[in-house]
Formats: C-alpha cells, sequence, structure tokens
C-alpha cells in the first residue's frame, strides 16, 4: 500500500530560507544547507525547495543547495522558481531535481507543462496552484508568488493541467499560508477528486492533528508543511510516529 | 569498479553521489566500447522509453550492453533503466527496447481509481530469495515515482512485486540482470543497502 507523505517546504530568498504568512512578511528561519541535512537525518518523505525569487535572480542559488542536496542527501527532491523554460527544468533536474514544479507558467505558457511532460515524463513535473478568496469570498488562482489574480477557478485549473501532462499537482492556500489554523480541507479534497494524479496540500499546518484531518478526512496523497517545523521543536520524525498512531499509513525505514 | 551508463538522459548525478557515499569506486561511462572496463553496470532512467532507446541507439550503446551481458558481469536498472531491458514500450507511441528480458512494458491501470503516477514510499513482496534483498524485511518501503510497469513474459523473472490497485513488478532478475522500479539512489539509507548488495553481487544466483 502507498504510504501518506509529509514533505517540508523550504523556501529560498537571497541564499537564505526563509517563511512568511499570507505570502509576505517573510522571516529569516536559517541556513538552507543546515535545514537540508537536518530534513536527510530525520529520513524526511521528500523536501521541496522554492526559490522565491529566482525570477528576478537566476537559479544560481537554487542550483547551488540542489547540488548540495543531491550530493549528501539521497532523498526525493523537488525544486521550483521561476520555471518558465525546457532549459530551466533540464538544468533543474540535471542539478539533482527529480521532479520541478512549474507555477506561474501554467497559466502564462500551459503548453510548457506539455511540452515538459513529453520531454522528461509527466511523473516528473509538478504544477503548483496558489489561489485565494477574491472580495467575494470566491476562490482564484493566483500567480508571480501571489502577486497577481486571475480568474482561473482551482479546480478548473487543477484538471486542465493534469490534462496537459502535470504528474502531481502542489496546491497551496495563500489565506492560510503560514496562519497554522490547519489546511483547506475542502478545496483539497475538491481538487484531489477532480484529478486523477497525486494531490499535495499546503498552507496552514500548525500542529500535527491539521497533518492527520487533510491525510484521513481528504483525498490528497500528501501534506505539505513549512512553519510547523521551522518555528517549535517538531520534525517529521515526531510527525510520522503522531500520524501513525492516528492509524494513517506512514514509511516503514527498516 | 561501477559504471554507470551516460546516454544522454536526465540525471546520473544521484546514482553517482549514492555509490560514492558507500565508497565504491564509481565512474559516468560516456563510451560504449569501454564497458568492459567494469565489473559491475549501471543503467538509469529519466525521461520517456521512447527518447531513451532513441538516445541509446544514436550512441551505440545496444549492442555494448548485449555483450557486456554476454560476459555475465552484473547489470543493474533503476526504474526507466530497468523499462528498458524489455522487448517493448508504449511510452509516446510503441518502440522496441534493448530486449535482454522478454516481455513488455505498459501504463499502469490501478483498481479503485487510485492516482497515476504512482508517486511515494511503497513496500515489495519477495517472490524468492536474491542476494539482491538478503537479509532485507520486505516491509520496508522504497521511492517510486512512474507510470509505467514491466510485465515479464516468464514468471521466475519477477524477484519481487508491489501493490498499488494490484501488484505490479518491482524488481526483476534473470541470470546476471536485475532490475528495480523504485529508486534506490532516493532510497535514503534503506535504499543505499540495497545498492551496497548489487555491488557485492557477483552476477550468479
Amino acid at each position: 500500500m502507498l504510504k501518506k507523505r509529509v514533505i517540508p517546504v523550504l523556501l529560498l530568498r537571497d541564499g537564505r530560507m526563509v517563511k512568511g504568512k499570507r505570502f509576505s512578511d517573510y522571516r529569516d528561519t536559517g541556513s538552507p544547507q543546515t535545514a537540508v541535512r537536518i530534513y536527510s537525518a530525520q529520513d524526511a518523505d521528500e523536501l521541496v525547495l522554492l526559490d522565491i525569487q529566482a525570477t528576478t535572480n537566476g537559479h544560481r542559488a537554487l542550483l547551488d543547495i540542489l547540488h548540495l542536496a543531491a550530493e549528501e542527501c539521497f532523498m526525493p527532491l523537488t525544486a521550483g522558481g521561476g520555471v518558465t523554460s525546457l532549459d530551466n527544468i533540464r538544468e533543474l533536474l540535471l542539478a539533482g531535481a527529480d521532479k520541478v514544479l512549474v507555477n506561474t507558467a501554467t497559466v502564462t505558457r500551459p503548453s510548457l507543462i506539455k511540452q515538459a511532460a513529453e520531454s522528461f515524463g509527466n511523473q516528473c513535473i509538478v504544477a503548483g496552484i496558489d489561489y485565494r478568496a477574491d472580495d467575494n469570498g470566491v476562490p482564484k488562482v493566483w500567480i508571480r508568488s501571489g502577486h497577481e489574480p486571475t480568474s482561473l477557478d482551482p479546480v478548473d485549473h487543477a484538471r486542465h493541467l493534469a490534462d496537459l501532462g502535470a504528474g502531481e499537482i502542489l496546491l497551496n492556500s495563500i489565506d492560510r499560508d503560514g496562519m497554522m489554523g490547519g489546511y483547506d480541507l475542502k478545496m483539497a479534497d475538491a481538487v484531489a477528486h477532480a484529478v486523477s494524479v497525486p494531490v499535495i496540500a499546503s498552507g496552514g499546518a500548525g500542529n500535527f492533528m491539521h497533518l492527520a484531518e487533510a491525510l484521513s478526512n481528504t483525498a490528497v496523497s500528501a501534506v505539505a508543511c513549512a512553519s510547523l517545523f521551522h518555528f517549535g521543536d517538531n520534525n517529521p520524525i515526531r510527525a510520522r510516529s503522531y500520524l501513525r498512531n492516528q492509524g494513517i499509513q506512514m514509511r516503514n525505514l527498516k | 569498479m561501477i559504471g554507470i551508463i551516460d546516454y544522454g538522459a536526465g540525471n546520473l548525478a544521484s546514482v553517482r553521489y549514492a555509490f560514492e557515499k558507500l565508497g565504491v569506486e564509481v565512474e559516468i561511462c560516456s563510451n560504449p566500447s569501454l564497458t568492459l572496463r567494469y565489473s559491475h553496470l549501471v543503467l538509469p532512467g529519466v525521461g520517456s522509453f521512447r527518447m531513451a532507446m532513441e538516445r541509446l541507439q544514436q550512441k551505440k550503446w545496444p549492442s555494448a550492453i548485449h555483450e557486456y551481458v554476454a560476459e555475465g558481469r552484473p547489470l543493474l536498472g533503476i526504474c526507466l533503466g530497468m523499462q528498458l531491458f524489455f522487448d517493448e514500450g508504449e511510452e509516446h507511441g510503441p518502440s522496441l527496447g534493448l530486449g535482454l528480458v522478454p516481455g513488455q512494458v505498459k501504463l499502469m491501470y490501478p483498481t479503485d481509481h487510485l492516482n497515476v503516477p504512482h508517486v511515494g514510499w511503497n513496500r515489495l513482496y519477495q517472490r524468492y530469495s536474491h542476494p539482491l534483498f538478503e537479509g532485507i524485511r520486505d516491509n520496508v518501503d522504497y521511492y517510486f515515482v512512474h507510470s509505467y510497469h514491466c510485465i515479464p513474459a516468464n514468471e521466475n523473472d519477477i524477484l519481487a512485486t508491489c501493490d498499488y490497485g494490484g501488484h505490479f513488478v518491482a524488481s526483476i532478475a534473470r541470470h546476471n540482470i536485475v532490475g528495480m522500479q523504485f529508486h534506490p539512489e532516493k532510497s535514503q539509507p534503506s535504499g543505499l543497502r540495497i545498492l551496497k548488495k548489487f555491488t557485492d553481487w557477483n552476477g550468479k544466483c
């Protein structure tokens, strides 16, 4: 039986690791090199590395941390931030990423998803969808790290991207990001039911109960978290053991 | 020395780093005429079946791999690498594989509407004992990420299966050839342990 995954997300900015609330108010949370080594020692199921400044600064910082992660940690790595071309994807894969996350370009250049799936296989293309409620409370997809609204419905967009060849969807609630009040279970479940590829819920995890809720009560395959592990003494080992006690199938290491 | 076949497709670095971590001598091999320098050869794989076969053919790898196998030395295929050992694949249109192991590679259709690709950690069910898994318990999870699966023509070539909406082939063994659908190089200590078993194996069962 396939196990549920808990995936730490490392946001990178200027070569440091940061974490914000609702995609702003970023706080420094330390060295990404150290974090990668610690998560590896704790046998995290997978890591997501996102450079929120790659659009302006290029991929140098992200490539450096990927090289280190690939050389020292023998775990699945997803990399993203400012990915707009097949060359970007190829470069990140060669640096050690197993999967590449495409976000803004899923709206501005959706053909990239199709081309990338054909060139590299759909299993290594992750579509990132950031969404937040508009003034009427209707959820819409936002792009450019939450700076630009679109008129797209997150569920329809997810379906479209899966049809184009995305092998996985990372679904992130901007309203809940960094707030530690729990995931948007309703949207996570709606998207997971709308597509036939795995969905990772992101945005809002503040305690282990939130992880259990999403993994037991929705159809998502995995949960992503950042603040939960950054602030406080929680880690993937404790998360795994809590979730196992809740009857959720987690990975056996030996 | 371990040789990792470089046919210009995807990330070989992770596989090389994993062997380096184990303290074994390893080299990326881009020249098909040099395969006999190696005691063990690895065919990694990222990308699609069809594209990978085209690249292998362009670089004249198929005959070199067949010659290497005829020497009785151990050959390991990882993920797409294992799939390429078979007769035929259907990813992005039908195409012939290396023909080292009789059988086909087809898209997965798990029951219960489970997601494809199969992504994440899952366990094995060993069919018989083999030096590759000696002393390793069945319930250990390994990292899988794939949409296609191998269907060997000979039952005996199935070394282990994995359950994902029905059992599919997770590992194969045929004489001096072994393959893994999961990624040992991405499965942390559990995966490295299997790679170590491969380096210690002389190709005989």
